[in-house]
């Protein structure tokens, strides 16, 4: 096929060769197309690549690049459909947990396509084993993976609606023009897409190849567009899991031990229990005792009513400050020795944090003798799909897995344990579940983000930095979901592989923007059986806190301004930017009262960059204010904070992203910790976790999403956890005097009473009336 | 067991279960009506807020025998005109700053906000961030400045 060139630009530039992608026809009713997730659609360069035996440094290739490459070699094609209505249905191979990706996929559809947004119908594609490596979301690797496919099997369509059209009036395609869903022709044709859906469909399935439209085109791509699911969610149309009717999956609970992993010894009155108002079935599972009624009002009595005698869990003995001292113990030594120049050497504990989403774990499953079907929202549905179908002694194909729009994520939903826990009491039962965690299920059992010490040594003299090495110890956390296929699943649940795949996220995700020496990162683990996974930014929030009030302190060592200082150490012109652009947006040294400071600091990751200025109130009027079931403290009172991401799909979404991220740094370095007790954690709701709320946000909060730099989308929407976190206590730091090194900064006051842990979950309050306003 | 009788969007209801059931459940579980969500059971996330008689109330706190067949429930599905289709000026606002992320709790957002924006305006006022700081309704996702924003240009139109 000949190469199209482009036409030379009118400014005498040289015209560039159109890079082509291949893409695919295929055979169906009406159009169809599709291209190859993987890391190159180039032509010329056929896409072969594999996970790299060694993990190059972060700023090279970094886990997004990872995860790129490791799709490559997959065969699972993604196929656009045109519908006979000029509508086009895409089912994406990830989860929608509230970052976006089926309003940013639709634009790319909608762009490359020339049809309006409205016109793209994008839902979560079930778990298609095919697919092996590609159905992981994670990493922040969503956008970056599927924006070349996506847009090719798109280009595909639109290419071959437009000789489509001028086959049937037979003029040359190149004096046609696709639009807004219509192929019209200069002497005054027109057809809609959805006219032509059949004309257009294949009769067989065959690779093309074809070029994508130039930045410069861009109509759709980098415009501020509202979510594509935004009036479902205001009219309360937005189904979840808890919100499917499937036949007969009645309201399902769990009673759970007192301590992580505890199991059923005996229980004295399952008859009993099974007799009370609404209960259909009561029966022992792996995880506890299952209890399955009309309403889950019903499910809570039963579970409060269950008297169980428990057995022990493998780490009762575990808490808070039995955890640190191992961390500490198994703390690697650093290399360079403090010789002949001046050192700081600091130590940062960050405490075991809550990944739980609003929507608790949940998931509805109806197992038959020869068959599964699940729903729930899941991040790694193939693996899911594999475990429940290992658990249940059936097929792989014969346990489909709906991944279902999730209620949040924050590293939760990377693991099926509701899907899995729903297929094992399905089966006890007979009987199709709707099996819901209660909230303090989801804060006490389900999967936390462990306790880690991160220890720095920075040597300096003479104006340079000439060592940076940062040891971080972490209780180990569970990359079970592996890239989200089975194989791998496995090997990093084998004590090398574990290690191994840990490690390589760790120098995957961690690289230092500074002109700092010789610098080390390195990460140990510690291995206890506590629920872990990833949350949200993974290791950098925790990592780049500690170095970012490093650098401050380095900054204050070498008489410099914390601004100032970065500057100059900073490696990249565009990591500058980034932050002068803070600095701008947030005023950086304005005159603040005694007891407010700035603080400021940066995070580059997934290709991304970004910039954080916070603003606190440290004054005693404030930090006291009076907050009834839940903590004041501090108050982050006015933040800038300023997003690189290469290029910038949905500023918008972007935008809201960003938000997110700054209210999770603020709660991580101020407010959200889980206190470890004897096994256990003792927050058990949102009263005793205080994540960030109304009266702790900033009032005044300004999010900069900069126009495009390197024209790849980078990832974005974990990027800003670590900046905001890092500047929250920078500030913390300035406005007291003191730098903070335990986190949150309220950890070491429990502000709450601890709810019991037998029966495991409170009872509803009957007192609703009396709080009406 | 007993029948119970209320109003729920404007359409009269009975429903036969237990007296202490919680109007959450009764909703969700034997009536289908699924905006209002679970997210604590305690009435501390606020996820489930409703109105009850044009207040603000959760109903994962009420046992059904608390409401009477005069008594009218008010979901995030019954907020927009019954007739014309027309959304609530909150909803509209909600849609015009684009709040929602996962969209979970906003159901539960928007009835607390709009309850809020009366409670000012009965008291003859605007409303004012002290007000939006006493919003309790949690969301996981952090959308707060962008709720503040939506209420504040909401309350101008209600």
């Amino acid at each position: 096929m000949a190469h199209q060139r482009r036409s030379p630009r009118r400014d005498g530039a040289p015209a560039l060769e159109r890079r082509r992608f291949l893409g695919y026809l295929l055979a169906a009713p009406t159009l169809a197309v599709a291209a190859r997730l993987g890391a190159d659609l180039s032509s010329d360069t056929p896409a072969e690549a594999a996970i790299p035996s060694l993990p190059g440094p972060a700023d090279l290739l970094d886990l997004g690049d990872a995860l790129t490459l490791a799709a490559a070699p997959t065969s699972g094609l993604i196929g656009i459909q045109l519908n006979r209505d000029g509508t086009v249905s895409f089912a994406v191979p990830r989860a929608e947990v509230g970052q976006g990706i089926t309003t940013t996929v639709a634009m790319l559809i909608a762009e490359e396509m020339d049809l309006p947004l409205e016109k793209v119908g994008v839902n979560l594609a079930d778990a298609r084993p095919e697919l092996v490596f590609n159905q992981l979301t994670g990493g922040s690797n969503s956008v970056r993976s599927l924006y070349t496919p996506v847009r090719t099997a798109a280009a595909v369509a639109r290419r071959r609606l437009l000789t489509t059209a001028a086959e049937q009036w037979k003029l040359d395609p190149a004096t046609l023009t696709a639009r807004d869903g219509m192929i019209r022709s200069s002497a005054g044709h027109s057809a809609s897409y959805g006219s032509l859906a059949e004309a257009a469909a294949s009769p067989r399935t065959e690779e093309v190849s074809t070029t994508l439209k130039a930045a410069e085109e861009f109509r759709i791509i980098g415009t501020p567009t509202t979510r594509i699911d935004a009036l479902d969610a205001v009219t309360g149309r937005k189904q979840f899991t808890m919100d499917l009717a499937v036949p007969d999956a009645k309201p399902t609970m769990i009673c759970r031990p007192p301590t992580t992993s505890g199991t059923v010894r005996s229980v004295a009155n399952l008859g009993a229990v099974a007799a009370m108002p609404g209960v259909t079935d009561v029966v022992e599972v792996s995880s506890g005792v299952a209890v399955r009624a009309e309403t889950f009002g019903q499910c809570i009595d039963a579970v409060r009513a269950l008297r169980v005698d428990w057995g022990p869990g493998p780490v009762d003995g575990e808490s808070d400050a039995s955890v640190e001292d191992k961390l500490r113990a198994a703390t690697l030594p650093m290399a360079v020795p403090p010789v002949l120049t001046k050192t700081i050497d600091a130590e940062f504990v960050f405490n075991f944090a809550s990944n739980s989403a609003l929507e608790t774990n949940c998931a509805i499953a109806d197992v038959r003798a020869d068959r599964a079907e699940i729903w729930s929202g899941l991040k790694s549905p193939i693996v899911a799909q594999e475990q429940i179908a290992a658990m249940l002694g059936l097929p792989i194909p014969a346990v489909t897995v709906h991944v279902v729009t999730g209620g949040g994520s924050f590293g939760r939903k990377l693991f099926g344990d509701a899907a899995l826990e729903a297929a094992e009491v399905s089966q006890a039962m007979g009987k199709p579940v709707k099996l819901m965690w209660h909230r303090a299920d989801d804060s006490r059992h389900g999967r936390t983000h462990p306790m880690s010490i991160s220890r720095i040594r920075v040597n300096h003299a003479l104006g340079n930095v000439v060592s940076y090495e940062q040891r971080h110890t972490s209780v180990t956390t569970d990359f079970g979901h592996g890239l989200g296929e089975i194989l791998t699943a496995v090997a990093a649940k084998l004590p090398v592989g574990d290690v191994g795949f840990s490690q390589t996220v760790f120098l995957l995700s961690q690289s230092n923007p500074y002109n700092f020496g010789v610098v080390t990162n390195l990460l140990n683990e510690v291995p206890l059986k506590f629920h872990t996974a990833s949350m949200r930014n993974v290791y950098s929030p925790n990592v780049v806190c500690a170095r970012e009030l490093v650098v401050d302190q380095l900054a204050s060592a070498m008489g410099q301004d914390p601004l100032t200082f970065r500057r100059g150490f900073l490696k990249d012109e565009r990591f500058r930017t980034a932050l002068d652009k803070a600095a701008e947006v947030g005023q950086w040294g304005r005159e603040l009262p005694d007891g407010m400071a700035q603080g400021i600091a940066f995070h580059c990751e997934y290709k991304s960059a970004s910039a954080v200025l916070v603003e606190i109130d440290c004054r005693p009027e404030t930090v006291e204010r009076p907050i009834r079931d839940g903590v004041g403290g501090p108050r982050v009172t006015r933040v800038a904070a300023v997003v690189d991401a290469g290029l910038p799909i949905n500023p918008k979404g972007l935008e809201a992203q960003t938000i997110g991220c700054v209210n999770d740094g603020i709660a991580l370095a101020l407010t959200s910790s889980l206190h470890m007790d004897n096994g256990l954690p003792l927050e058990a709701s949102w009263d005793n976790y205080f994540y960030t709320r109304q009266w702790n946000t900033p009032p005044e909060l300004e999010v900069v999403v900069l126009p495009a730099t390197t024209g790849e989308p980078g990832g974005a929407g974990e990027l800003a956890v670590a900046s905001a976190f890092a500047a929250t206590a920078a500030a913390y730091g300035r406005a007291t005097g003191t730098m903070p090194t335990r986190f949150p900064i309220n950890h070491g006051t429990l502000s709450f009473e601890p709810k019991p842990t037998v029966p495991p979950i409170p009872d509803s309050p009957v007192d609703g009336l009396a709080h009406t306003f | 067991m007993s029948p119970h009788t209320f109003l729920v969007n404007g359409t009269r209801v009975t429903v036969d279960t237990d007296d202490k059931v919680r109007l959450l459940w009764v909703l969700r579980d034997l009536l289908g009506i699924t905006g209002p969500k679970y997210g604590c059971g305690i009435n501390v996330c606020k996820a489930c807020t409703s109105h009850l008689n044009g207040k603000a109330f959760n109903p994962c706190s009420v046992p059904v025998s608390a409401v009477g067949p005069d008594d009218e429930i008010t979901t995030i599905e019954g907020i927009a005109d019954a007739e014309s289709g027309t959304l609530h000026p909150m909803q509209e606002e909600w849609l015009a700053h684009d709040v929602a992320q996962c969209g979970y709790c906003q159901p539960g957002q928007i009835m607390a906000a709009i309850a809020k924006v009366n409670q000012a305006h009965a008291q003859g006022r605007e409303i004012s961030d002290t007000d939006l700081d006493e919003i309790r309704n949690i969301c996981r996702c952090g959308t707060y400045s962008r709720i503040r924003d939506a209420v504040k240009t909401a309350a101008a139109k209600m």
